[in-house]
């Protein structure tokens, strides 16, 4: 189980997703994961043995580099990229839900939902509407929170996103002072800075998904009230009633058989 | 073999599981195999060659490390994860064979065309009769290897915290020596974090333990309700064929509620299955 396997868990969301969605997905595979896997696994590869401080005291490099690094840039980023992908999973397992639903009405044999295909519930695409919606708007908002308690935490533990060359130890059993060298500190900088910024542009990516889910809602709520509006003189009880009883169809039965827009 | 097959072989599982063992396999799989595999295996890694004694002794460190780690975390945690994701096993396994016998079926009423036999490996198996015991017994054998390994956790490492230095006098130390440990923040850190995942593990077990139980007590009210007609005439009809009929068509019905749901979705069974009045 390794990022691979996540790849392929979250490209099954990546098709109910919305286009800023699909975005997002793109730059958490490309510019964060494999960069960690491909380049910043190897920068911060030797942090531990290259970590020299200027003293022969058994211990003192490891209570030092212990001191300093309570824990490392790229566990933390690990653990932020795990969690920062998984409420996806919750949108995926509402869709799965919705499709076990509809296969068991289609096995019913019942009208409302018209399917010439168990197959094509398989492979249809779900509109985000309904529960999804807020499904789906919920997983943005943890995708957010997350990503900001880590870039918090990061800050926090780092005193700032910069790696500096010489840090000064006095833990014991260090017997007073000591300099320590950090390893590649410009490089590590370089990527610290690198995955800040992609971190930012998916957290813009994630309240611009945000705002258009809204802006989406608020429109198609302001149409559906906009609709009986139209026909102020010819409003009777049998119309009314067999508008609500569409809605209802179009809301439990999400697609349209060409069902496309999202 | 290795995680990514234990993988594959679980998500076949997946599917005749309720939805809470659902939400269990991705928690494990996600939240303990892959940070076990990406994060913590690396903070472990280090963990001999870094362990440093005050000494210059030969053989002082290696004896320390043995005498304080006597297992280390990361296999530790493994074989937790290996056995806990294994009774999940003896349900597929059993799901397997009633797939078997509801194809000896088909083929014995003379159903055993493609199309029939595939739809027998697809459809959902319902957890009901003795499907519904084995899948209790995985999740209560799950819970208990889970509650078995957090306390071997705690008796070999009390608290769940690492120190960062130890006080080493086995021999051959020549007396009482200050060993290091390496990353001991970081090893608590991601120690805290699985214990947690476990916790939470635990907590979706005993949940859906709980679920299997109503839903199997509700299911036997409903039961219960329907032939109360049957009741009154338990002692009237004892030796009479209608019982005798009752009797061998709840057995059937016992063996082979999979059938049942076969029958339902399949109505050109519906005149073999009709014989079976109980079905």
């Amino acid at each position: 189980m390794d990022w691979g396997a996540l790849h392929t868990i979250l490209g099954g969301v990546n098709k109910h997703s919305t286009s800023i969605g699909k975005i997002w997905l793109t730059v958490l595979f490309i510019f964060r994961i494999m960069i960690l896997v491909v380049a910043a696994e190897r920068v911060w590869g030797d942090e531990q043995d290259d970590f020299i401080c200027n003293t022969l005291q058994p211990g003192c490099k490891n209570v030092c580099y212990d001191h300093f690094f309570p824990i490392s840039h790229i566990r933390l980023w690990a653990l932020q990229l795990i969690f920062v992908s998984t409420p996806a999973l919750l949108v995926a397992m509402h869709v799965a839900y919705r499709r076990h639903e509809k296969k068991r009405q289609f096995r019913k044999g019942d009208q409302k939902c018209e399917y010439k295909d168990i197959e094509e519930i398989r492979t249809q695409r779900f509109r985000i509407e309904g529960s999804l919606w807020w499904t789906y708007t919920s997983s943005i908002f943890f995708r957010l929170v997350f990503e900001a308690v880590f870039m918090y935490a990061f800050y926090f533990m780092y005193d700032g996103f910069r790696m500096p060359r010489l840090m000064k130890c006095n833990a014991w059993p260090c017997p007073n002072t000591v300099d320590c060298f950090v390893s590649r500190p410009t490089e590590k900088t370089v990527f610290t800075i690198f995955m800040i910024a992609v971190s930012s542009i998916c957290i813009i990516l994630n309240v611009a998904e945000l705002c258009y889910l809204l802006a989406k809602f608020f429109l198609r709520r302001s149409k559906r009230a906009g609709n009986p509006k139209q026909h102020p003189n010819h409003e009777n009880k049998e119309e009314t009633k067999q508008n609500e009883m569409n809605e209802l169809i179009s809301d439990s039965c999400q697609n349209t058989v060409i069902g496309f827009t999202c | 073999m290795n995680w990514a097959g234990l993988y594959t072989v679980l998500s076949g599982v997946n599917r005749h599981s309720t939805a809470i063992g659902r939400i269990w396999l991705s928690v494990i799989f996600i939240f303990r195999i892959m940070v076990l595999v990406v994060a913590a295996e690396s903070v472990w890694g280090d963990e001999k060659s870094a362990f440093t004694c005050n000494t210059q002794q030969p053989g002082c460190n290696s004896v320390c490390y043995d005498h304080f780690f006597p297992i280390s975390h990361i296999r530790l945690w493994a074989l937790q994860l290996i056995l806990v994701t294994t009774p999940a096993l003896l349900v597929a396994m059993h799901v397997a064979y009633q797939q078997h016998q509801e194809k000896k079926l088909l083929v014995l009423t003379g159903h055993a065309d493609p199309k029939h036999m595939e739809e027998v490996k697809k459809h959902k198996m319902r957890i009901a009769g003795s499907l519904w015991w084995t899948y209790i017994f995985s999740v209560v054998f799950r819970l208990v290897f889970e509650a078995v390994f957090m306390y071997i956790f705690y008796m070999l490492y009390p608290g769940y915290q690492m120190v960062r230095l130890v006080k080493c006098e086995a021999y051959p130390c020549p007396n009482t020596v200050d060993c290091f440990i390496s990353r001991p923040t970081e090893k608590t850190i991601f120690t805290v974090f699985m214990l947690v995942t476990s916790s939470i593990c635990i907590v979706l077990n005993m949940a859906e333990l709980v679920y299997l139980v109503i839903r199997a007590c509700a299911r036997r009210g409903q039961h219960n309700s329907n032939p109360s007609s049957a009741k009154g005439s338990f002692y009237g009809h004892k030796l009479s064929s209608e019982y005798k009929q009752n009797e061998i068509n709840q057995l059937l019905t016992e063996q082979d509620s999979s059938f049942k749901d076969m029958l339902r979705r399949n109505p050109g069974l519906q005149e073999k299955g009709d014989r079976c009045s109980a079905c």
